[in-house]
């Protein structure tokens, strides 16, 4: 109790005064110790299942793993089929977002709000519901979509676009707050521009940036994704992982290797693309 | 009525049944460079929008060359406009910022980069053209806003403060830039501001705005010799206001302080009646050549310069008095008996 009390003024002091050379290497040295305590819970299940991918023959370190995942047969249709649904899934929320973030931001700022929460939803709603749901409604009249592998897809596709909306509008709503939207509008207007030559002109140009972060992170979420798929009967990456690590032993491992390259590539580009611009 | 080349007829704006712009009239000449100068909030701006067509009247008309265009599309009015914040599009360069208008017309690219060439010259930034915008000073931005506005051949000139957000030295400098360029091209302008400074040194005709309400249209040297409101009075210019006491209306003589005025203005009420009489600074003279002869104490010397504004304070308020600075002038001292006078026809009076 007493160590304490005394120990509180030279600290205090030390908040004024640049702090001793010595404190100061303490508290890197603690920092450090946390950044490799965290460092080590996320990279060794990495590292763990990397070495397991490279167990694939009997004592050897082999990339047989990688070779076996790439020759199946349904690793790449699954894999394009994915690529190809969160290609459309960006597209789609795209062409809903961007036009309704820019006319909330413009004309009606007091709707921000709600439609702040609406996109928040699909993190409130668990996967499972949403697919139950869209089979509920979507496996009757008027509008069955349920019924053939092609018309699930793009009720598929459609969840997907729902499911990027939190990240998509979050994306476009801190670029739209970048910059003067208003005068930006008027200032094309008054040139003589129409609302979707103010939209591809003007806005869009400006939000190329943020739009790319949101679609980036759209497409790590969706080229895994496993419950909404595997509930369509869609034939997508998610349910082939899963498929994979429920017959195989070392290729899960693999794949799981390779899922991650992909994601921290996307992650990579993201920082590259919004990296700051160098100034003159 | 409407005789202008844009005019606007009892344009009214109300905003939640709160009124804006309270019926507006006017009627601008071709060529003509208008001034809408009030602070802020009273309806010069929004004047300005309906103009645009950024905001529609709730009642009244605007026509400009002879048609109605009060709910005409901004976009297909053929007006350019400056706004106070450059409103430069980030993603282009300064060439086809200014280029724009003429692309979204669809005009063919060798037309597009001579008019382009041509306005950068005409703004005296002839290299800028493949720089972006951020690379620009403000000054520099806001003259290619100008340029901008101006490549699509414009019927109308709207510029929104457009020098509020620059320096002093810049401000002056792209004021008389703003002017020489709207007289080269003939163009009819309408200015907004708030800095009276600027209407005065810009304008053919100001008018001045209060709460909505138009105050008065005129000339720069009208609206500032011959105020027609009070709120015109204080709002253009120093002025000084002194409580007097009617003595003989139609002869223009008053009292103020216990001291006999008299003034060139006939006055329309009863003697004894309270009323104000109004001077501008720079008509004091700091001695008794005058006829109206004022004594006060001097209360602070202020040297600005090319003026020197001394505050006196006289029996019943106090007077600001602007002198021209001299190299041999001798600077009245706080605590100093003076004496102020001004001629008959330099003074007005206020009921």
């Amino acid at each position: 109790m007493v160590a304490v009390t005394i120990s509180t003024a030279p600290i205090q002091a030390a908040a004024e005064a640049p702090a001793p050379v010595e404190l100061q290497k303490k508290n890197r040295l603690g920092a450090w110790i946390v950044f490799g305590l965290v460092a080590i819970y996320f990279l060794l299940p990495l590292a763990a299942t990397f070495w397991w991918s490279l167990r694939a023959l009997k004592d050897q370190y082999t990339l047989e793993a990688y070779r076996r995942l790439f020759a199946d047969s349904n690793f790449l249709p699954a894999f394009t089929q994915s690529l190809v649904n969160a290609a459309v899934a960006i597209l789609l929320s795209l062409l809903i977002i961007m036009p309704t973030a820019y006319w909330v931001t413009l004309r009606m700022p007091r709707l921000r709000p709600v439609i702040e929460f609406i996109t928040l939803l699909p993190f409130v709603i668990p996967g499972v519901v949403l697919v139950f749901g869209l089979i509920r409604l979507y496996s009757r009249p008027p509008l069955v979509l349920t019924h053939t592998y092609d018309s699930s897809r793009i009720l598929l596709v459609c969840a997907y676009a729902a499911l990027s909306f939190p990240y998509m509008y979050r994306a476009v709503d801190n670029g739209l707050r970048a910059m003067d939207v208003r005068s930006l509008t008027e200032a094309a207007q008054s040139l003589g521009a129409s609302w979707p030559t103010i939209l591809r002109r003007v806005i869009f140009p400006n939000l190329r940036v943020a739009l790319l972060s949101g679609a980036l992170l759209t497409f790590a979420i969706v080229i895994g994704e496993l419950t909404i798929a595997l509930f369509l009967a869609q034939k997508t990456f998610g349910p082939y992982m899963a498929e994979l690590t429920r017959s195989k032993v070392y290729e899960p491992s693999a794949m799981a290797i390779v899922a991650f390259a992909i994601t921290w590539a996307a992650m990579g580009m993201i920082a590259l693309i919004t990296r700051p611009r160098k100034e003159k | 009525m409407s005789g202008g080349f844009l005019s606007l007829e009892g344009v009214r704006k109300e905003f939640n049944g709160a009124v804006a712009v309270d019926t507006f009239n006017l009627d601008v000449a071709p060529g003509e460079f208008v001034s809408f100068l009030g602070p802020s909030g009273c309806g010069k701006t929004t004047t300005l929008r309906m103009v645009a067509g950024f905001e529609q009247p709730s009642s009244g008309k605007i026509s400009l060359a002879g048609e109605d265009v009060t709910y005409t599309k901004p976009n297909e009015r053929n007006i350019g406009m400056v706004f106070q914040s450059y409103a430069l599009f980030p993603n282009m360069t300064v060439g086809d910022n200014i280029g724009f208008g003429l692309k979204v017309r669809k005009e063919e690219s060798a037309a597009r980069k001579e008019r382009v060439a041509e306005l950068l010259e005409l703004i005296h930034l002839p290299d800028k053209g493949s720089s972006y915008p951020y690379e620009l000073s403000g000054g520099q931005q806001q003259r290619v806003a100008l340029a901008r506005a101006l490549a699509i051949r414009p019927q109308l000139l709207l510029l929104d403060e457009p020098l509020s957000a620059l320096d002093a030295k810049i401000r002056d400098e792209l004021r008389n830039e703003i002017r020489r360029i709207q007289r080269q091209l003939n163009i009819t302008t309408i200015y907004v501001t708030h800095d009276q400074e600027e209407a005065l040194a810009l304008s053919d005709r100001i008018v001045v705005m209060s709460k909505g309400k138009m105050e008065q249209v005129g000339e720069p040297f009208e609206i500032y010799n011959n105020p027609a409101t009070g709120f015109v009075a204080s709002f253009v210019g120093q002025l000084n206001r002194l409580p007097a006491t009617v003595v003989d209306g139609a002869g223009g003589r008053l009292e103020v302080g216990g001291t006999a005025v008299r003034t060139t203005s006939t006055v329309e009420t009863a003697p004894g009646a309270q009323v104000s009489l109004m001077l501008r600074p720079e008509e004091l003279t700091l001695d008794e050549s005058e006829e109206n002869v004022i004594h006060g104490t001097v209360e602070s010397v202020t040297f600005l310069g090319s003026i020197v504004r001394v505050q006196i304070a006289v029996n019943g308020g106090r007077l600001t008095a602007d002198l021209f600075n001299e190299r041999l002038l001798k600077l009245p001292v706080a605590g100093d008996p003076i004496s102020v006078s001004f001629p008959a026809h330099a003074c007005w009076v206020m009921v």
